[in-house]
């Protein structure tokens, strides 16, 4: 079971250099709700004992993860006709050296923060740290709103991993934490979505860029 | 039972203003559910307790809470005809989404457990982030999108800052699993500290944002020039401090941790950040709004500042919220109103503020002079505090900064108001026939004749709630 564990979060972390290094937004979302598809199982893998609730949490967040918000985004594609994110303000591939070398820098930070027996030997901290760092270069590095939800959408995955440290102890915090930040997050990022797309016919934030100094 | 109602009755008012068809009814339902949140927050004493201590008033959280209440009833009071003379836009979602920040602002003050008060964060954000697009138009949807964006990204910081505290807990070696407040300054010296210093990371970063700490501001000068002068004054006034709040709780364990000391260095770090940081996109602004957002950078760096001082820099510091807040009623609405007169808010268009709206451009000034310290306001007490806090805590170099700062400011935000208030009228200024009235200018001198009450002659009670509030900051440090 440790060892399913593990790899899961291993193919975790290995979304995250596709969704940087994909210019092809539906690749990008591909690999984002796998993802999400992943950290969504992983706690039936981790959990030493898993309980009905626990299940629960898996269900509904690998719903949410993996089926319903990916869904919503490629919506927004096709009635939007964009394909490729164009001129990211930082290209892929240094991105994607980028995220390799902030996986690394968070492995070596969470070796300095003790676990619990537990805990140990599975890279969870690691791994969401990483997770966390791709979705937020995701989200500051792209110009498609698309991506930049993308970005938000692994950013959250990244939380999730690391909750899933606390569920055993704190049930009802993670379950808040992680679904009301993600559904509530999203639902009003896709209004507002909506609205850039009624407002400019297209869901390029660059043209929003009247406001600055 | 009151303290459970000032969190539900903004909700019911809300409820009642979704279901009422008149337009003109509705802003007169937020106002009334003002001042009885405002007569409530009043009444509430210290010690109320419901809900097995979820919800507890404490001296800290009863004076943002009373900040908050002035500042929304005096914002409620001025939206009544503010929101008549919009009549082309639907206010219905606008009023709900008021009072809902209202409870949820109200839940942030009074939680007293790690997680309520991120859930409050976050619905208060939420509700924000509509409010900033009442105009409807392609660039209040460009700051809308930028303050969900990076709030969100905030408020998922704070998040896991919340579960690493959470890890802290369950790690330490007290077995105690409880994120209330009161549980974790018991157990605050079993905590791992090595969780605990980067959740306090974690956590100064994600509610940083919602302050509009630099370098995590970048949306305040969007929204602030963007939105309703009212929802700038909310924001600037009662959102910020209520994450203020948020990271107060979260020093004072820190502080029972034996960890003061490095919670200070980060805050005097981000607090000297966000001064300098304002001091330099101050100069030359030419939109007033944004200006004013730049001054908000800078007030919550003060804020921080004065906590990352310590000693009797710390009741500056409480003292300098209700300054702050009350001050930022005057300069945005009165900014607002401005805004109206000339249908621009660039000094390239507006001039001869005094001439065209003499009140407004007169309360503009006077907010100006306030809020960068000039007697006899009240800022000028509390931003005097701090300074005296650091030079008894032989922070020279602080010391040093923080006026070098703030004369900067205090140039750079005048040439800008000069600019707006002085010389002849503008032919921007006679293209609309905005008048000053009594419901577009009462609300701002009743909260100048406050700033300059906290100037002249502090209210004891207000003096005793500061000093019991600092007292629960200042702990074993």
């Amino acid at each position: 079971m440790r060892e399913a564990a593990a790899s899961i979060l291993i193919l975790a972390v290995t979304m995250n250099f596709l969704a940087l290094g994909s210019s092809n937004l539906k690749a990008c979302i591909r690999a984002a709700a796998l993802q999400g598809f992943f950290v969504s199982v992983f706690p039936l893998f981790f959990s030493p004992a898993p309980t009905l609730r626990l299940l629960g949490l898996v269900l509904v967040a690998g719903v949410v993860k993996a089926i319903v918000i990916p869904g919503m985004l490629y919506r927004a594609l096709r009635e939007v006709h964009i394909q490729h994110e164009v001129e990211p303000y930082l290209g892929l591939v240094p991105s994607v050296l980028l995220c390799a070398a902030g996986t690394g820098a968070t492995t070596l930070f969470a070796s300095r923060l003790p676990l619990m027996p537990a805990h140990r030997d599975l890279l969870v901290v690691p791994v969401a740290l990483a997770t966390l760092f791709a979705g937020f270069l995701l989200l500051t590095t792209r110009r498609k709103a698309i991506s930049q939800v993308t970005g938000y959408l692994i950013l959250e995955n990244g939380i999730f991993v690391f909750a899933q440290l606390l569920h055993e102890a704190m049930p009802a915090l993670v379950e808040v934490g992680v679904l009301l930040d993600l559904l509530v997050g999203i639902f009003v990022m896709g209004i507002v979505m909506n609205h850039i797309q009624r407002e400019f016919g297209s869901l390029d934030t660059e043209r929003l860029s009247e406001l600055r100094d | 039972m009151l303290l459970l109602s000032l969190i539900v009755l903004p909700l019911i008012a809300a409820l009642v203003a979704f279901a009422t068809p008149s337009a003109r009814a509705r802003p007169l339902i937020v106002a009334g559910a003002a001042i009885l949140h405002l007569i409530g927050a009043l009444a509430v004493r210290s010690g109320d307790a419901t809900l097995g201590g979820w919800f507890t008033v404490d001296p800290l959280g009863k004076l943002i809470l009373d900040v908050l209440s002035v500042l929304f009833t005096l914002c409620a009071l001025y939206g009544v005809e503010y929101l008549h003379i919009r009549k082309e836009r639907d206010n219905r979602i606008f009023c709900v989404c008021l009072l809902t920040f209202l409870s949820m602002t109200t839940a942030i003050t009074v939680a007293q457990h790690l997680a309520v008060v991120w859930v409050a964060v976050e619905g208060a954000t939420l509700s924000t982030a509509i409010l900033i697009y009442f105009n409807q138009n392609a660039r209040s949807l460009e700051a809308a999108w930028k303050y969900l964006m990076i709030g969100s990204v905030g408020i998922a910081l704070a998040l896991l800052g919340s579960l690493f505290v959470a890890y802290a807990a369950l790690h330490g070696a007290s077995g105690d699993e409880s994120l209330l407040f009161a549980a974790l300054l018991e157990h605050a010296g079993g905590l791992s500290r090595p969780w605990l210093r980067a959740g306090f990371v974690l956590l100064v970063v994600g509610y940083g944002t919602k302050m509009g700490l630099a370098p995590m501001h970048t949306w305040k000068p969007d929204t602030y020039g963007e939105a309703p002068g009212i929802i700038g004054a909310l924001l600037a006034g009662g959102m910020t401090s209520c994450a203020f709040l948020a990271l107060l709780r979260v020093y004072q364990v820190m502080q029972a941790a034996g960890e003061g000391p490095f919670a200070r260095e980060l805050f005097l770090g981000f607090g000297l950040l966000s001064m300098a940081v304002a001091a330099a996109f101050m100069a030359g602004q030419r939109d007033f709004k944004r200006m004013l957002a730049y001054s908000s950078v800078e007030h919550m760096g003060i804020l921080v500042l004065g906590i990352g001082v310590g000693g009797i820099a710390v009741p500056g510091a409480l003292l300098h919220i209700i300054n702050n807040a009350l001050t930022k009623v005057v300069l945005f609405l009165s900014a607002g109103n401005i805004h109206r007169a000339y249908g621009s808010k660039t000094i390239d268009m507006v001039s001869g503020a005094l001439r065209r709206v003499p009140l407004s451009g007169a309360l503009f000034l006077a907010g100006f002079l306030a809020i960068t310290g000039s007697p006899p306001f009240g800022p000028f007490i509390s931003e005097f505090t701090i300074l005296t806090g650091a030079m008894t805590g032989r922070h020279f170099i602080v010391a040093g900064l923080f006026l070098a700062f703030l004369a900067i400011i205090f140039i750079g935000m005048g040439s800008t108001v000069l600019a707006v208030v002085h010389g002849p009228i503008s032919p921007a200024g006679r293209t609309t026939d905005f008048r000053d009235t009594f419901w577009r200018t009462a609300p701002l001198l009743a909260a100048l004749a406050m700033v300059v009450i906290m100037g002249v002659w502090i209210p004891k009670a207000v003096y005793d709630l500061v000093l019991a509030a600092a007292a629960t900051l200042e702990g074993a440090s």
